[in-house]
């Protein structure tokens, strides 16, 4: 081993990002670490959630009640326009709204760089993915944790399923204090 | 002088989709390559197959023969790598192509206002008159001055 004799590069210290690279509907995508917040099982919904029936937004099927506040569970292969298989997974947002359905978690790795979307695609992905990113002569979409519903489809799911859930959580509580 | 009377010497790049032969202006293409495998992935722009990796930068692929001849490429021989301009920007595209590329000089006649909008010019070359090709018509991108107010910046995490 010739070891030592390797030019010592000096200049900016490579910024690196962690990011979750996680499958659904095989195709395998990458989200930053850091806008996870939490991993949990499909079965942890059984009971926690709410059903939601709204079909104008067929991808969120579900919510959660988190304090005040319904965190929308988008099935994310409906989102990407894939056909769904039966997710195992679910990724809840840090500081969002939103969780994720997903078939299942590749590894943890770390990314140093990304590359912007080319120009030539134009259309949702744009919202979809915050860019590509190269990992073992492997292209991965890096999908932005902003575009899965947007602050108008938010407010439509308040909208029509609030009254539902506020009245899941009072029945919710009533039923923890009856004896 | 009419619009078909002005006639401008340039190299061009003849390139074959199917059973017919087109050319690109020499100074928008980069290199021919051999096909390599595409990566894909969900997204909505259906001009767009997915993407290759040339040293080390992802390149969108484009096949334009559905638009220019009415069928797909059965066979891809080669990916023609080219300069497509977004406003003052510049990206590559790879276009697939059926068969060797010729570099030729040639008289170009400029298109007319009755030429379709994929048409820069004309040329003519060992018989045959040959559209040359306006990629912007063919290729699909973004508006760069809309992208310029709602793009997140482009991150290269490498600092």
């Amino acid at each position: 081993m010739a070891s030592g004799s390797a030019p010592v590069r000096r200049g900016h210290p490579v910024r690196t990002e962690q990011i979750i690279l996680f499958r659904c509907s095989n195709q395998t995508f990458a989200i930053s670490s850091a806008s996870v917040q939490e991993v949990r099982s499909v079965d942890s919904l059984a009971g926690a959630a709410c059903e939601v029936n709204e079909s104008a937004i067929g991808k969120v099927r579900h919510a959660l009640r988190r304090g005040e506040r319904s965190i929308y569970v988008v099935n994310t292969a409906l989102h990407f326009g894939m056909k769904p298989s039966p997710p195992a997974l679910i990724f809840l947002l840090r500081k969002s709204r939103v969780a994720l359905l997903i078939d299942g978690i590749e590894k943890m790795t770390t990314m140093t760089r990304l590359q912007a979307l080319p120009a030539s695609l134009c259309h949702e992905e744009r919202i979809w993915y915050r860019g590509l990113t190269v990992l073992e002569q492997n292209v991965l979409p890096v999908v932005s944790p902003e575009g899965f519903l947007t602050n108008e489809e938010l407010s439509f799911l308040d909208a029509t399923t609030g009254s539902q859930l506020s009245a899941d959580a009072l029945l919710d509580s009533e039923m923890r204090v009856a004896p | 002088m009419s619009w078909n009377e002005q006639t401008d010497s340039r190299s061009c790049v003849l390139l074959r989709l199917g059973e017919r032969r087109f050319a690109l202006a020499a100074d928008q293409v980069a290199e021919l390559v051999a096909p390599s495998r595409i990566f894909r992935f969900p997204h909505r722009t259906p001009e767009i197959d997915g993407v290759i990796l040339r040293r080390g930068r992802t390149v969108p692929v484009c096949d334009l023969a559905e638009q220019l001849t009415g069928k797909r490429l059965t066979s891809r021989r080669f990916y023609l790598i080219a300069m497509r301009s977004y406003g003052t920007a510049k990206e590559t595209v790879a276009l697939p192509v059926s068969g060797e590329c010729e570099l030729i000089h040639a008289d170009l006649t400029p298109a007319g206002p009755n030429d379709s909008p994929h048409v820069a010019a004309w040329l003519s070359h060992d018989g045959e008159v040959i559209e040359v090709l306006n990629l912007a018509a063919l290729t699909p991108g973004i508006d760069p001055a809309a992208e310029a107010t709602n793009r997140e910046p482009a991150r290269e995490a490498r600092g």
